[in-house]
C-alpha cells in the first residue's frame, strides 16, 4: 500500500473533485433554472461614451448599483455604445469547442441583435460576477444556457422600455429585430436607444419571457468562429504568444518518474551559461496537479533556456518515486483477467452465473486498452509576474476559476492578490483542467523580479500528463434461445493510487450502458496500485469503455446470428428515461437514422465492412457507423463515418459539426496507432515520432446529422468521440471477420493505408 | 555578438542572436511575431512552417544563420495586404476551418507553397503537401475543402 505522501494520492485527490464538480448535474433531466434575483443584474452606469452595460450575479450576491464600484465595468456581459456596436463577453475558456462563438450567440439571440453588430471579447476571470467559467464535461452550454439567455432577455426588455418611453406607446406595440426596436414601420436603433436604457430600472429576470425555440433567428445556423481572421492571421491569441516589457523565458525539470526530489543539481554552472539569468530549485507541495519538486532556468529567451536545460544535471532522490511498469501491470492483469470475478462485487443484478450456464449462446473475451496522453498542441506554458502585491497570471487554462484557489493554496497567496488572465487555449482534452503549469509558473515568478513566460517542451508535456488510464475487461455474456441478450459479466480490472478508489477516468459506475437493458448483469472490479497521474481524458471513461461494451456487444450479436441494428435496438428496449440520463427513445432515434443515412445493410465489396456503435455520455446520445476496408496485409482504410447525434438545438450548426468531425478524427487517430507506456516509472514516448497523431491522407469523409430535439440544449465536444472506436472495429469483423480486442489496432498488425 | 540580418516578410531585420538559434525562436522571443508556433522542436509537426524564398520550411529546426539571406514569409505575411487577405485565408475563414486554431498558421503557411506550385491540386497532391503538419484536433477535413475552395478564387482572379 501506498505511503499518504504518496504523490499520486494528492493529485487523485484534486482529481476526483474535479470530476464530481464536472459530472455533478444529471444532464438529460430538466435543467434546474439559474435562480436570479433583481439585484443580480447590475446596471453599471459612468461607463466612458454612455450607453447600457448589464452585468450578471449568480442569486445569493448582494452587490447593488448604486454602491458598485466604478471599475465594475468590465465585469458584465454586454454592452452597447450609443454608436451601437455591442460588445458581449465571453465567459468561458477558448479551448477549440468554440465557445467564444457559442456563448455570445444565445445572448446576442435573446437580445434579437444583428451579429454583424456584435464584438466578442474576453472576459475576466471573476467567477464571483461570472459564475462557472470552465470548460470540462461538455458542461459549458447546459449550465449557462438559461444565465446567457436572461442576460440578453434583460437588456432587450430594457432597450424596449426606452423605445415605449420615447415613443409614448405601450411596450407591447414595440418588437425587436436587427438591433433596433420596431412600432410598426418606425425604429429606434439599440445604439440611439442605449443611453436612455442606461437610466432605466433593471426589470426582475423572473418576469422576462425567453424565446421559444420558433422564434429564434441566430441560433441553428453556421457562423464562422469569432476569434478566426485572429487565428488565420496570426495575431497573438494563445498563452504562449503573451509578451510583456522586460519578458524573460523559463523552463522547468521534473523527475522523470512521478515524486522524484532534487538531491543535487548543477545551479552554478547552469548560472554561467550564456543568457541564464538564475536557477534554483522549487521544493513544490508533492502534488502532480500544482508544484512538484523539480530544477527552474530562467533565460533572456526561449532558447536560452532549452540550450541551458541540455547542461542540466540533477540527482534525483526517487525513493518515493513511480516505478510503474506496463508490461508488468499488463502481465499481471491477464492472470487476474482469467478469473471471472474481481476482489469486489460492484453490482449484481438477476443471477448473472445461472443466466450464463441457461443461456443458448455464450461468448468471452479479453480486452485491454492503453493508457493515453492528450497531447495539446500548444505546449503546457503560463507567463506569471509578481508586481504591485499581486500575482499576474497568463494562463491557457480549461479552468480559469478554479485555478485562483489552486494558485492560492499551492503558492500561499490570498486569493484577491491572484489576477488570472484567460488566453485561447491551443487544445485542451481534459488536459488544461489541471493547472500545474500555472502554479509552477508562479512559482517561479516569487522567486524572480518580473515577468516570466514558462515554457514546456514538447517532451515534459508527454512525461508529465494526466493519462487517460489503461484498463482491462474480462467478458462473458449470453444470449438465449431467440438471440435476446440475457447475461452479461464484466471482471473490469483498473487502477488505484489510494487502494480504494479507481484513478480519475478508470472507473466504471453502475448505470453504465448496458446495466439497466440486461435481466443479469454482474459487474466486479479488481484495482492494480499505480502511481501514475490519471485523469480527464476528452469523454473521460466513456472514450475507453464505450469500445469495449460495444464491441463486446456485437460479439454477442454475431454469435447470435443477429442484425446489429435490431438487435442494438432490442438492447435498448422501451422507451423510457433511465437513471443517469441514457433515453432509450432517444437513442434508438440516433441508431435509426445513422443506419438510415449509412445505408445499413446495403452489398459491399470484398474485404468492406459496415459497423454501428452507440454511446450516451455528457448528456448526448450518438450513434455512429463506419465504413472500413482491410486487405490481406491488414492494411484498414476508414472511407466514411456517420454521425448522428441528438445534443438538443444546436447553438452554432457549423462548431457542433466542426466539434463531431473533430471527434471521429481523434477517435479514429487514438485508436489506431497511440499508446502511452511506462517502465521504471518513465514514460517511454517522447514526441509526435512515438506518439504518430493521424495525418491528413488517412482522413476519412465524415458526415454529421443532428436531431435537434425539444430536450434542453447540451454540450458536444466530447460525446461523438466514444462510438468511433467500437463502430471501426465492428466494421472490421464486418470486413475480415477479424475481432479486434487490443488496442491501439497496431497491436493486432493493423496499419493505416 | 555579430548581429543576425534575416529579411522576414519583406523587411530587413536585425537579431542579437547566435545563428544557430532555430529561426522559430528568432521569430518568436527576438522579433516578436508570434504567429508561428512551437509544437514539437523537433520538426514533426509542422506548427512552426514558414516559406523560406518560398520553400516551406520548419522554422524549429533550422537556425537561423542558415536562411540569412533568404525571404523568410511568415503567417503574419501571408496577406496581401492590411486589408485584403490570401485566398487561402478567406477560405479558411469561410469553412470555420479553426478548432483551437494552433497549427493553422503552419497549415496555411504549407498550404500557399502547394498552391503557388500546384494551383489546382487533387486531394492527393494535397495529402502529400500538408502531410508534414499535424491538427491535433481533427481539421483536416475542411482543410482539404478551404484549399480546393482558394484554389477556385485563385482561378477566379487571373481568369
Amino acid at each position: 500500500m501506498n505511503a499518504p505522501s504518496n504523490p499520486a494520492i494528492a493529485a487523485d485527490e484534486s482529481l476526483r473533485a474535479l470530476m464530481q464538480s464536472v459530472e455533478q448535474a444529471t444532464p438529460a433531466l430538466p435543467m434546474r433554472a439559474v435562480k436570479v434575483d433583481r439585484r443580480a443584474f447590475l446596471k453599471l452606469t459612468g461607463l466612458a461614451g454612455g450607453g447600457l452595460t448589464l452585468g450578471f450575479v449568480l442569486g445569493g450576491q448582494t452587490t447593488d448599483a448604486a454602491t458598485a464600484p466604478a471599475d465594475f465595468a468590465p465585469n458584465a456581459f454586454l454592452r452597447i455604445s450609443s454608436k451601437g456596436s455591442i460588445l458581449i463577453y465571453n465567459k468561458g475558456p477558448e479551448i477549440g469547442q468554440g465557445i467564444k462563438t457559442a456563448f455570445p450567440l444565445i445572448i446576442a439571440e435573446e437580445l434579437d441583435a444583428l451579429w454583424t453588430d456584435v464584438v466578442v471579447e474576453q472576459a475576466p476571470v471573476n467567477p464571483t460576477v461570472y459564475g462557472n467559467q470552465s470548460a470540462g464535461g461538455s458542461r459549458s452550454i447546459p449550465s449557462s444556457w438559461d444565465q446567457l439567455r436572461k442576460a440578453g432577455a434583460v437588456a432587450r426588455a430594457m432597450l424596449v422600455s426606452a423605445a415605449a418611453a420615447a415613443w409614448k406607446v405601450p411596450v407591447e406595440e414595440c418588437t425587436t429585430r436587427d438591433s433596433a426596436v420596431w412600432n410598426g414601420k418606425r425604429k429606434l436603433t439599440y445604439g440611439a436607444l442605449a443611453t436612455r436604457a442606461a437610466t432605466l430600472p433593471v426589470p426582475d429576470a423572473a418576469t422576462i419571457k425567453l424565446k421559444e425555440r420558433s422564434e429564434y433567428r441566430l441560433l441553428g445556423k453556421s457562423y464562422t468562429g469569432v476569434d478566426n481572421r485572429k487565428v488565420v492571421t496570426g495575431a497573438p491569441l494563445f498563452g504562449i504568444d503573451q509578451q510583456l516589457p522586460g519578458l524573460k523565458f523559463a523552463v522547468f525539470e521534473k523527475c522523470p518518474a512521478t515524486g522524484g526530489k532534487v538531491r543535487s543539481a548543477n545551479l552554478d554552472e547552469l548560472k554561467r551559461l550564456p543568457g541564464v539569468r538564475d536557477a534554483f530549485v522549487i521544493e513544490g507541495n508533492g502534488k502532480p496537479t500544482e508544484v512538484m519538486a523539480g530544477v527552474a532556468i530562467v533565460a533572456d529567451s526561449t532558447w536560452a533556456a532549452f540550450e541551458a536545460r541540455k547542461q542540466l544535471r540533477v540527482e534525483w532522490d526517487e525513493s518515493s518515486a513511480s516505478k510503474d511498469s506496463w508490461s508488468a501491470l499488463t502481465k499481471r492483469a491477464a492472470d487476474l483477467g482469467r478469473l471471472p470475478t474481481g476482489e469486489t462485487t460492484t453490482l449484481n443484478v438477476g443471477a448473472t452465473a445461472d443466466a450464463l450456464k441457461a443461456a443458448a449462446k455464450t461468448v468471452e473475451g479479453f480486452y485491454t486498452y492503453p493508457f493515453v496522453s492528450h497531447a495539446p498542441l500548444e505546449p503546457q506554458n503560463c507567463t506569471a509576474w509578481s508586481h504591485d502585491g499581486i500575482l499576474e497570471l497568463w494562463s491557457p487554462t480549461q479552468t480559469a476559476d478554479r485555478s485562483l484557489a489552486t494558485l492560492s493554496g499551492a503558492l500561499g497567496l490570498p486569493v484577491d492578490k491572484i489576477k488570472v488572465n484567460q488566453t485561447r487555449v491551443g487544445g485542451g482534452f481534459g488536459r488544461r483542467l489541471m493547472n500545474d503549469y500555472a502554479c509552477e509558473a508562479g512559482a517561479i515568478a516569487q522567486r524572480f523580479a518580473g515577468p516570466v513566460k514558462l515554457m514546456w517542451t514538447r517532451e515534459q508535456d508527454m512525461a508529465h500528463d494526466f493519462y487517460r488510464p489503461g484498463g482491462f475487461h474480462s467478458l462473458a455474456g449470453g444470449v438465449d434461445a431467440e438471440g435476446k441478450l440475457v447475461a452479461w459479466r464484466n471482471h473490469f480490472i483498473s487502477f488505484t493510487t489510494d487502494g480504494k478508489n479507481p484513478v480519475s477516468g478508470g472507473n466504471l459506475p453502475d448505470q453504465e450502458f448496458p446495466a439497466q437493458n440486461v435481466p443479469n448483469y454482474q459487474l466486479t472490479q479488481t484495482l492494480l496500485p499505480l502511481v501514475t497521474p490519471c485523469g480527464p481524458w476528452r469523454a473521460p471513461r466513456s472514450c475507453s469503455v464505450a469500445w469495449v461494451i460495444q464491441s463486446f456487444l456485437h460479439e454477442l450479436s454475431a454469435a447470435a446470428n443477429r442484425d446489429h441494428r435490431d438487435f442494438l435496438l432490442e438492447v435498448m428496449g422501451e422507451p423510457r428515461l433511465l437513471p443517469g440520463g441514457l433515453n432509450t427513445a432517444r437513442a434508438a432515434d440516433v441508431i435509426k437514422l445513422v443506419t438510415e443515412k449509412a445505408g445499413w445493410g446495403r452489398k459491399l465489396p470484398a474485404g468492406h465492412g459496415l459497423g454501428l456503435a452507440f454511446h450516451f455520455s455528457h448528456a448526448g446520445h450518438f450513434a455512429e457507423v463506419a465504413e472500413v476496408s482491410v486487405d490481406a496485409d491488414k492494411r484498414i482504410r476508414l472511407h466514411r463515418m456517420v454521425v448522428a447525434g441528438d445534443i438538443g438545438p444546436i447553438v452554432n450548426m457549423s462548431g457542433a459539426n466542426n466539434q463531431c468531425e473533430g471527434g471521429v478524427i481523434d477517435g479514429f487517430s487514438t485508436m489506431l496507432g497511440l499508446e502511452i507506456t511506462m517502465e521504471n516509472g518513465r514514460v517511454e514516448q517522447s514526441n509526435f515520432h512515438q506518439y504518430p497523431i493521424l495525418r491528413i491522407a488517412d482522413q476519412p469523409r465524415v458526415e454529421v446529422h443532428f436531431i435537434q430535439s425539444d430536450n434542453p440544449p447540451t454540450g458536444v465536444g466530447e460525446p461523438a468521440l466514444p462510438p468511433v472506436a467500437p463502430a471501426i472495429c465492428n466494421a472490421i469483423y464486418a470486413a475480415v471477420g477479424h475481432r479486434v480486442r487490443t488496442l491501439p489496432l497496431t497491436k493486432e498488425g493493423f496499419s493505416a493505408g | 555578438m555579430p548581429m543576425l540580418s534575416l529579411r522576414v516578410n519583406g523587411k530587413d531585420q536585425n537579431a542579437d542572436v547566435d545563428p544557430n538559434t532555430p529561426l522559430l525562436w528568432v521569430l518568436r522571443d527576438s522579433l516578436g511575431l508570434v504567429g508561428t508556433k512551437f509544437g514539437c522542436g523537433m520538426a514533426l509537426c509542422g506548427a512552426c512552417t514558414v516559406l523560406a524564398d518560398g520553400e516551406p520550411i520548419r522554422a524549429c529546426s533550422t537556425p537561423a544563420g542558415s536562411v540569412a539571406g533568404k525571404n523568410i514569409t511568415t503567417i503574419e505575411g501571408l496577406a496581401r495586404s492590411q486589408t485584403q487577405l490570401h485566398p487561402l485565408q478567406e477560405a479558411w475563414i469561410e469553412h470555420d476551418v479553426p478548432q483551437c486554431g494552433y497549427c493553422q498558421a503552419g497549415q496555411l503557411m504549407s498550404a500557399s507553397a502547394l498552391l503557388a506550385r500546384t494551383p489546382q491540386p487533387t486531394d492527393a497532391q494535397i495529402d502529400s503537401a500538408m502531410a508534414g503538419n499535424l491538427c491535433r484536433c481533427g481539421t483536416y477535413q475542411r482543410i482539404r475543402a478551404a484549399i480546393h475552395t482558394a484554389a477556385g478564387k485563385l482561378a477566379k482572379s487571373k481568369a
